[in-house]
């Protein structure tokens, strides 16, 4: 990430656009890297192209949607406990 | 210079400081982990210190690989805690942070389990006033749950102790394994310090209470000697395996949804203690120098963390996720310490989570857990998503929160920057870490593969969070507090004991009444032959005292006669 300056980089919507963009091709990047590094192997599932990307992604996904359900759960107001 | 047991440096530093004030006090301050490092360096390997207490041998220096990593973390913890709090006026908590941090040095160096039992329980009386000194209702509240499930955590120690020494005559503080109800008692013991699943609630609530400096003690100290004891006691135990996995699990729910910034970091403590657990549940060398390292690790990002929170708190008042924002333009500095404090949680390559962390999963694998190795891949995603991504995200950047503040006091940026420097170096060059650890070690983190697949999983996992984020599915940040664990004790319990009480009280009053209308009878009868008109309270003549001495007399010597 940037470091900020006095101009406040991140006012400028085009610079967040910026951070996205660079993201997107940095992800690109590590998966067109597996072709070319042997990848060392301690468990078959490794082999799938693309795991532990696919199951980055995959893991925050899950995790994001069943957080939101679980605060319909638990979520309570913040004086819940002094009352 | 004579050498000392390690814990003693910083008692007598603890007097100083109360001692001191002012420009010496800080320097008294500065000086204890310094003097206590050098101490630590000249310990001769065979030195030992101990008492007799009764029968037993009571020991204070055991001097091996694991206590002394663990005695230079903590002193490297106190040093960073220390300056972090060095622009606070307030005595207490400079006196109850050097003590706590004492009393965790004791707890390592303990040789045996009755010296382990006294630092334990000094470790709860000594740093709750760092949430004490708050000084709000909320936290006076917090700090007494937090010190009745701490002490009773000591006491369920004590049990456990005791009937193992009644048991196989021992208070040896080796391994214990688990098998028969002492070992089980000294295990959950261990275990609500360690913050086990259901025990873990006592950390998320105290902790986020606590001042902005003492929660950066605390971060460091009672969670680690928890972790240090299940090394000593229980390495192996395949329980722990599971536990951890759930440790490293759970908690990254919780934190996503969370608004406050330092509960947040809170449960991602549990999660990255989580890992530990696994790790000595494992108990291959690999499995075990991994737990101790990236405890060594996560004393130093956490505490970076937490410093950087701490800041923010100390500068706008406030540590929720939902009040701030944009801060990064006027706390840069911050930010960035925040940011290396959060890649290295995260385990980015050159940064320290990636060599520690990487070790327990391997040995997950290697051990054929491949179940628990998924587990803690999940909960390495999660983990950069909450900690790596949410807490600079929402502090720092996001919308703007329109708060402008000064940039975080001097001796707070320095600590920053020291935490943030033994990251990035520890993560760079693991060599030195690693010579210290327990066991050889046979485990090189730089490979092609380990750097492209630990890339690859965070790098998607950022991905993930700016799509949610752009397509609004990802959860914002509410004013709320969501109910845990906790639940139970406060608002069952009250409940719960309510009915209790209703329906006791009248006969519990008609009881106490009964008794004090007895008591009240009893006085008046007392008074009325002892008061000053009594029959008792009269003045005697000594002329008739002589008489009945004489009467007295005279019927003893008839008994003797007969």
């Amino acid at each position: 990430m940037d470091k900020p300056e006095k101009t406040h980089v991140f006012d400028k919507p085009r610079n967040v656009k910026r951070v996205i963009h660079a993201l997107y091709a940095i992800c690109a990047l590590s998966v067109i890297a597996e072709f070319f590094v042997h990848r060392h192997v301690d468990h078959p599932w490794e082999t799938v192209f693309g795991f532990y990307a696919i199951y980055g992604f995959a893991a925050c996904v899950v995790l994001v949607l069943i957080a939101k359900e679980l605060r319909k759960l638990i979520m309570r107001k913040e004086d819940y406990y002094d009352e | 210079m004579s050498s000392m047991t390690p814990f003693l440096v910083f008692f007598l530093g603890a007097i100083l400081v109360a001692l001191t004030k002012g420009r010496l006090q800080s320097m008294v301050l500065l000086a204890i982990p310094v003097v206590g490092a050098l101490n630590l360096y000249y310990l001769p390997a065979d030195m030992t210190g101990g008492t007799m207490m009764f029968s037993y041998t009571l020991s204070w220096l055991r001097i091996d690989k694991l206590s002394i990593l663990f005695g230079y973390l903590f002193h490297l913890a106190a040093f960073i805690g220390i300056i972090f709090s060095l622009n606070l006026r307030d005595t207490t908590q400079h006196v109850s942070g050097v003590l706590y941090a004492g009393s965790a040095l004791g707890a390592v160096f303990a040789g045996d389990l009755i010296t382990l039992f006294v630092f334990w329980e000094l470790l709860a009386v000594t740093s709750v006033f760092l949430i004490l000194a708050r000084r709000t209702e909320k936290s006076q509240q917090a700090a007494m749950r937090y010190l009745i499930i701490q002490i009773t955590s000591g006491l369920i120690l004590l049990a456990g102790v005791l009937l193992r020494v009644h048991e196989t005559g021992s208070i040896a503080f080796g391994h214990i394994g688990l098998s028969g109800l002492s070992s089980w008692l000294i295990f959950i013991a261990f275990g609500i310090k360690c913050a086990f699943p259901f025990l873990h609630n006592w950390l998320t609530d105290a902790y986020p209470e606590a001042t902005p400096s003492g929660t950066v003690f605390l971060s460091s100290f009672t969670t680690k000697v928890a972790v240090f004891s299940l090394a000593r006691c229980f390495a192996g135990e395949e329980i722990l395996i599971y536990i951890g996995a759930v440790m490293a699990m759970f908690p990254i729910y919780f934190a996503v949804i969370e608004n406050d910034l330092r509960r947040v970091l809170a449960y991602s403590l549990i999660n990255q203690i989580g890992f530990m657990v696994v790790g000595i549940g494992i108990g291959t060398a690999l499995a075990v120098n991994g737990a101790v390292a990236h405890a060594f690790n996560d004393v130093v990002f956490k505490g970076l963390l937490m410093m950087s929170m701490g800041a923010v708190l100390y500068r706008t008042g406030t540590m929720k996720g939902s009040e701030l924002g944009g801060l990064y333009k006027s706390m840069p500095k911050t930010a960035t310490f925040c940011i290396v404090g959060a890649a290295s949680i995260s385990a980015f390559p050159l940064f320290s989570g990636f060599v520690s962390k990487s070790m327990v999963m391997v040995a997950a694998l290697d051990e054929g857990y491949p179940i628990v190795w998924l587990a803690l891949l999940f909960a390495s995603a999660g983990v950069f998503h909450h900690a790596g991504i949410k807490i600079p995200f929402f502090a720092f950047f996001a919308h703007d929160s329109g708060i402008r503040v000064k940039e975080a006091p001097r001796n707070m940026l320095i600590a920053m920057g020291l935490a943030a420097v033994i990251c990035i170096f520890n993560g760079s060059y693991p060599w030195v870490l690693y010579s210290m650890l327990p066991f050889p070690v046979d485990y090189a983190p730089y490979t092609m593969a380990h750097v492209l697949t630990q890339s690859q999983l965070l790098f998607f996992s950022a991905l993930a969070f700016c799509m949610l984020k752009l397509y609004n599915l990802y959860p914002p940040e509410l004013r709320g507090i969501n109910i845990d664990v906790e639940w139970a004790y406060r608002w069952l319990l009250p409940r719960a004991t309510k009915g209790f009480v209703t329906l006791f009280a009248p006969i519990d009053q008609a009881c106490r009444a009964l008794a004090v209308r007895r008591i009240e009878v009893l006085i008046a009868r007392l008074y009325r032959h002892h008061g000053p008109h009594g029959v008792l309270a009269k003045s005697w003549p000594t002329g008739s005292t002589a008489l009945w001495v004489a009467i007295v007399l005279g019927g003893l010597l008839l008994v003797y006669y007969f």
